[in-house]
């Protein structure tokens, strides 16, 4: 399996190095006041994009990565929250910017694509207006030449009967058509980066495809720096340069999107890919889930926040929080764990559980016994034949 | 279909509006007569009861009527000599009301609008609470008192406006405006408070919309966004209250036109009732309730001006 052009020498997309990096972020934190106390959103993310790469950022929901990414932004509201860190973008620090500096960036330099094409685009507004407005207002263009600019966007984003399109209302056209809309409103400026915030959660597969290919065909035109929030591994597995997974308000594993794949070290990330059904399935086969609950981030527990739910947790995970940490194997891979896949101690697990499995009749999700090991024997081989091995 | 449903409406609406308030009418004791002549003999009411056909009953009189009001003939005041038709004092009472509730809604809602939005966008803030708390106060002056008040400080006290009477905006658009004025902002007040509260609280949850966060993110500036994105979509439910509320205003402009003595609808309601002119009162209650569902039927076309969604929804 090759890993990308990292290892392969090319040079990175972003040209002379040296250069400032597209966007780094340095140990942003996001509080929200709330009725019950502070909620830690974001708890500590550093993460950095160059121009014309994909960031992936995944995670359940409620893990902070919309959140991160509205910080990044700038886009939270100022009542009831409390940011930290540093937000470089090309060299310059945006973190404190008051909202009229943040709106020379917004929707010129940075755009963002919203999950649900339904809600996203104002109801009340023929579609063509909405495109116009950021040009006329970023780029001073006249009425004319505005139009022309969003006809031709539409057309970019494959919009059929662009002309007509421009004075139709959001819902006379479908949730797909909307989603062009909205990334034909995120690109009318031209921006450099481009946060995708579930851009495919609200819309059928089939159209999740085309979209994912719209977003990359425009990416390689524009060069833009993606960072593209999802749920779902799969959509960035094949999108992404770099992934990283997100727990609790903290990144727990980043990788280059191969690595990771091939050698996942957080459980946490190992139990996000065996959510995926698999088409090797058998069909009615039982879909699994992530038992538990994400962890209430007003009393975060102690520890890793993982822990509760870990299916190879240990004493200790529960006394410390690992911090982000490269891999001793790779330094581009980053995590977050005491017994990250692979290691003695988790392996000793995986093979009980499996053992587990193909004693009890129907199978479901075991959480491990905290004393002595209830089977004596353990088949070995066919245990591991089920691990998704080397994915 | 639609104006046809419409109609229907209206005269469903006409003829319970004046059967009730004529029949509330008839429940007033003692006769019209007495108030027409009070000195007169009982032989001289007795024609004059026969005159007016005083003498028959309530479903006989409320039918003519109704059936002169639907070709046109809203019928005379009861006087003893000349006959004086209602129609003559209603085309000239008519504007004057009229021109007071366009005055006070337009007035109304000049202010309601911005101070219904910044009040949402700056929810919570010193701002918001004290445009709250003066809201209440506003709805909580009754309109005869703040008439009075506006009449003695502003008017005797100060001598800036007229404080009663009335001149036509063709004869002298500055002297209309001189009596207009107290009457407009004395009707207005309550409303300001309504309508304001309404829109925050309409705005307030458009502004917690997806599509509010993306325009917020296109990099507009937040007046653009709260007047162009966020205020059309919030002004459905006010536009329908305000609609409603023409109801409440013709109540309003009774008392005030009393207070102010404008020669409107009102004061010749008013008077009507005081004078037991069932006819001429059941003519105006007719109009006035013609008019307000016209009013209420531009509403309901003006959402699908407002909102497209219902545009198409009218169609299929």
């Amino acid at each position: 399996m090759s890993i990308g052009n990292q290892i392969d020498g090319l040079p990175t997309p972003s040209g002379t190095p040296g250069a400032p990096k597209l966007l780094e972020v340095r140990d942003i934190v996001t509080r929200f006041t709330t009725d019950r106390g502070s909620l830690t959103a974001v708890n500590g993310v550093s993460l950095s994009l160059e121009r014309g790469q994909t960031l992936g950022v995944v995670g359940e929901s409620g893990s902070g990565k919309s959140v991160l990414s509205r910080s990044i932004m700038g886009l939270l509201p100022r009542a009831n929250t409390e940011r930290s860190g540093q937000v470089i973008f090309e060299g310059k620090e945006i973190s404190g910017l008051n909202d009229t500096e943040y709106r020379e960036l917004w929707g010129d330099e940075m755009a963002m694509i919203f999950q649900d094409p339904m809600t996203a685009l104002n109801p009340v507004m023929k579609v063509g207006l909405q495109i116009t407005e950021s040009l006329r207002f970023h780029l001073n263009m006249s009425k004319a030449d505005a139009k022309d600019t969003a006809i031709a966007l539409l057309k970019a984003v494959k919009i059929p009967e662009p002309e007509k399109r421009f004075s139709s209302y959001p819902h006379e056209m479908s949730g797909g058509m909307r989603q062009r809309v909205v990334i034909a409103v995120a690109l009318a400026c031209g921006p450099k980066l481009l946060f995708a915030d579930e851009p495919t959660t609200a819309l059928d597969v089939t159209v999740q495809a085309q979209i994912l290919d719209l977003l990359a065909e425009q990416q390689r035109e524009r060069f833009m720096g993606i960072i593209l929030v999802t749920h779902d591994l799969g959509v960035v597995a094949g999108r992404a340069d770099e992934i990283a997974v997100m727990y609790a308000g903290q990144v727990v594993e980043q990788a280059p999107t191969a690595l990771l794949f091939s050698e996942m070290k957080m459980p946490y990330t190992e139990a996000l890919m065996s959510a995926i059904p698999k088409l090797t399935d058998a069909s009615h086969t039982r879909l699994a889930a992530i038992g538990g609950r994400p962890p209430d981030l007003v009393n975060p527990p102690k520890g890793c926040a993982f822990s509760p739910r870990c299916p190879y947790v240990q004493p200790r995970c529960h006394e410390e929080a690992p911090a982000l940490t490269p891999s001793p194997t790779a330094p581009e891979h980053l995590f977050a764990c005491f017994y990250p896949i692979g290691s003695p101690e988790t392996e000793e697990i995986r093979l009980r559980i499996a053992a587990q499995r193909l004693m009890a009749t129907a199978p479901q999700f075991v959480t491990p016994a905290q004393g002595p090991p209830p089977i004596g024997e353990v088949p070995a081989p066919p245990s591991t034949a089920d691990q998704p091995e080397g994915m | 279909m639609f104006i046809l449903k419409k109609f229907g409406q209206l005269l469903v609406t006409v003829i319970l509006v004046t059967l009730f308030a004529s029949l509330l009418l008839e429940l007033l004791p003692g006769d019209p007569t007495e108030v027409l002549i009070p000195s007169g003999s009982d032989q001289q009411r007795e024609d004059l009861r026969q005159e007016l056909k005083l003498d028959q009953s309530f479903a006989v009189r409320y039918s003519t009527w109704l059936g002169n009001f639907a070709t046109g003939d809203l019928g005379n005041y009861y006087t003893v000599s000349s006959d004086r038709p209602v129609s003559d004092r209603l085309w000239q009472s008519l504007p004057v009301s009229l021109l007071l509730m366009f005055y006070a809604q337009m007035l109304a809602l000049i202010f309601a609008i911005p101070l219904g939005v910044l009040t949402a966008y700056r929810k919570g803030t010193w701002f918001d609470r004290t445009s709250n708390t003066a809201a209440f106060a506003m709805l909580a002056i009754p309109n005869f008192a703040l008439g009075f008040l506006l009449q003695y400080y502003l008017g005797v006290k100060l001598g800036w406006f007229k404080t009663s009477g009335y001149a036509s905006p063709s004869e002298s658009p500055i002297e209309h405006l001189q009596y207009m004025i107290l009457p407009t902002i004395t009707l207005a007040v309550g409303q300001i408070a309504i309508y304001m509260r309404l829109l925050r609280s309409d705005m307030i949850a458009t502004l917690q919309q997806d599509f509010i966060l993306m325009a917020k993110a296109k990099g507009l500036k937040s007046k653009r966004i709260l007047f162009r994105h966020a205020l059309r979509p919030s002004s459905l439910t006010l536009l329908t209250v305000a609609g409603l509320n023409i109801g409440t205003l013709i109540g309003g402009a009774l008392i005030v036109e009393v207070v102010f003595a404008l020669p409107g609808m009102g004061l010749m309601l008013f008077e009507a009732i005081g004078r037991r002119q069932i006819v001429a009162f059941q003519s105006m209650v007719a109009v006035i309730a013609i008019l307000y569902i016209l009013v209420n039927f531009a509403v309901d076309l003006l959402y699908t001006v407002l909102d497209p969604r219902i545009r198409n929804a009218n169609k299929s």
